[in-house]
């Protein structure tokens, strides 16, 4: 079916408003006309114009460029045609420079009008449609199919995710840090009715109270220095979506009560507004902090825990989950290889054996790293236990290496060979990642009697 | 009883007006009337453009729509224009009763030629059914053929054939099979 494009026609004529709306209309667009800026901010309020023609001179309030900067802020991806019964250069490029897409002097020719407008349309079709892949391609990457496991606590996870995803309910998800809270709680919006809106992380730890209020609820214009309009906020953005709350256990005391408001009733202020938004938003959290805890401590409110926890979820850490650790690891080396262009088709069963007993405090997260770094620094077809030595010499880790049961010779010898192949034979690259000079590593070569 | 009215504003030759009611009567099921000639309304004319405000002609007509007047088409041959735009073809309510159709710029003589009847008449034929289209809510058509595709210069009038597409013309028939006989 034909997309019917909303477009706005501001000015103050009323005949000129109504003349060009009726002509819109005969090519099967939307119109709407506003006689001012300010009733345009209105309407831009609520619709989202594909196009706005705004008429520079209008008498008293707001002119063409002001109403234009206004309604850029509320949309700043909105296309703006100034309108002017008197060109003049100056005006045209102030008008190009903030931010119009076209200047056209009136009256013009019917047949500039069309090209103009069919050309915008075209662009906002194309840039439509790349949106439509991109969110297939995300919400392919997020389905549950795609979260890698055979642990039988995190099949039972994903069958719960499969059964809350179209629910509006809560939930919320605790995890230690990299255990993949995130993609849960994307595999639980892309699964469900909401999957065609937003999804929207917010990162609760990483702003102080205040920007982070302002972050979360949005702000009216003037609500505090720098405020230079109205901003909508992460819940607003995520309306008909879903909105992340990421490290929950780190907010404030005052955001945990205009959070338990929102969750109550659905509806919020913005910072210094008067009028109340409101939403339908699925809320989803998570912290690597055992909440119940905190409750119990008096630093997190216990009547917003309870709202936050109607669905709990607890994602048990890598190391309980050990036989997960080669699927994943396969399944990262095939896709960060193909990411970073590198012929690595897999890894052995040694370095497999490795990366299993490894402890993993970072999790899956850092099982990730760890790959990424020894696809980047290996030059062999498969990563090996070699690609991976680094891995045990690593801060406090406590994974142990055992030692083989050789003399200190043989054992020199061998990571020399170690390093010379993964160097492919070059001395100087060996060198230097055994931290010796090259005279040294040629003197060792001719000791241990390697070819080279 | 729905009726098509047509209505001269200003003088306009007699031809002119029996080739609009033939467009009419092939196209639409209702009884078609024509109403007597309106004078071009004060006000109407922009001395600085040299040409009539098309939304005050509409207004016009609007004025003098008998009741049962379920579509009025104004014909004139002043030159019509809205503000934003050098000049129309033509204006239609979308969807609504009122359209109207200037014949200057249909006849050779704006473009310096010599006047042709065959080629007006086409041109009047193709003109009456993309404004009629427009109030029984058919909006351009992207088929170039068609009558409703758009216009923006006399060229792409004369591309046009004397029809709608089958897309159009189906949409079209589809308002007057309602059971009794209103437009859906």
């Amino acid at each position: 079916m034909k997309k019917v494009w909303p477009i706005l026609v501001v000015d103050d004529e009323e005949v000129m408003c109504e003349s060009m709306a009726a002509w819109l209309r005969e090519d099967g667009y939307r119109v709407d006309t506003a006689p001012n800026g300010q009733n345009a901010l209105e309407l831009a309020k609520s619709t989202d114009y594909a196009i706005c023609f705004i008429d520079l001179k209008m008498p008293g309030g707001m002119d063409g460029i002001e109403t234009m900067m206004e309604i850029h802020r509320i949309h700043p991806e909105a296309s703006i045609i100034i309108i002017t019964a008197y060109a003049t250069v100056d005006t045209a490029i102030q008008a190009m420079k903030e931010g119009a897409q076209e200047y056209i002097v009136k009256p013009c020719h019917p047949q500039e009008i069309s090209m103009l407008v069919s050309r915008i349309l075209k662009l906002l079709k194309k840039l439509q449609s790349e949106n439509a892949i991109l969110r297939k391609k995300i919400s392919r990457q997020y389905r549950h199919r795609d979260i890698i496991t055979k642990n039988p606590r995190m099949e039972e996870i994903l069958a719960l995710t499969r059964d809350i995803a179209s629910l509006r309910s809560t939930v919320l998800i605790c995890g230690d840090s990299g255990t993949g809270k995130e993609l849960i709680a994307r595999a639980i919006h892309y699964s469900g009715e909401r999957a065609e809106k937003r999804f929207v992380s917010v990162s609760c730890a990483a702003l102080t109270e205040t920007l982070l209020e302002s972050e979360l609820f949005g702000h009216e214009k003037g609500a505090f220095t720098g405020a230079e309009g109205q901003t909508k906020g992460k819940f607003e953005l995520a309306d008909g979506g879903t909105i992340f709350l990421d490290e929950i256990g780190d907010i404030s005391p005052k955001l945990q009560a205009d959070l338990l408001r929102v969750l109550q009733e659905r509806r919020f202020y913005r910072v210094g507004g008067t009028e109340e938004v409101s939403v339908d938003v699925r809320v989803i959290a998570a912290t690597n902090k055992n909440l119940a805890k905190e409750v119990q401590q008096g630093c997190f409110r216990d009547d917003l825990y309870y709202r936050l926890n109607v669905i709990e979820i607890r994602i048990p850490p890598l190391r309980e989950r050990r036989e997960d650790i080669p699927l994943l690891a396969e399944h990262f080396v095939e896709r960060i290889a193909s990411e970073l262009g590198k012929d690595i088709t897999g890894i052995s069963g040694g370095a497999l054996k490795l990366l299993i007993e490894h402890d993993w405090p970072g999790n899956v997260r850092e099982l990730e790293n760890v790959i990424e770094r020894a696809i980047v620094t290996s030059h062999n077809g498969t990563l090996v236990e070699s690609d991976f030595a680094w891995l045990n010499q690593r801060g406090s880790s406590a994974q142990s290496w055992e030692v083989p049961d050789v003399p200190l010779a043989e054992m020199e010898r061998r990571v020399i060979l170690a390093a010379l192949e993964r160097k492919r034979g070059n001395v100087r690259d060996a060198a230097a990642s055994l931290g010796i000079d090259r005279s040294t590593l040629y003197d060792k070569l001719k000791r241990y009697e390697i070819a080279h | 009883v729905n009726t098509v009215c047509v209505v001269a504003i200003g003088s306009v030759p007699a031809q002119v007006l029996d080739w609009v009611e033939g467009v009419a009567v092939e196209w639409c099921p209702w009884p078609i009337r024509r109403l007597p000639a309106l004078g071009l309304p004060d006000g109407a004319y922009d001395a600085k453009r040299g040409q009539y405000q098309s939304v005050e002609i509409m207004k016009a007509v609007a004025r003098c729509r008998p009741s049962d007047a379920a579509r009025i088409l104004g014909v004139t041959e002043v030159d019509l224009a809205i503000p934003m735009l050098t000049f129309v073809f033509g204006q239609a309510q979308l969807d609504g009763p009122v359209a109207v159709l200037s014949l200057c710029r249909l006849r050779q003589e704006f473009y310096g030629l010599a006047g042709e009847e065959g080629l007006l008449h086409e041109r009047v034929v193709k003109e009456v059914l993309h404004e009629l289209g427009h109030t029984f809510g058919l909006t351009h058509c992207v088929e170039p053929k068609c009558a409703m595709s758009l216009a923006t210069h006399i060229g792409m009038v004369d591309n046009k054939e004397e029809r709608y597409c089958a897309h159009c013309g189906e949409q079209l028939a589809r308002r007057f099979t309602s059971p009794d006989g209103e437009p859906l």
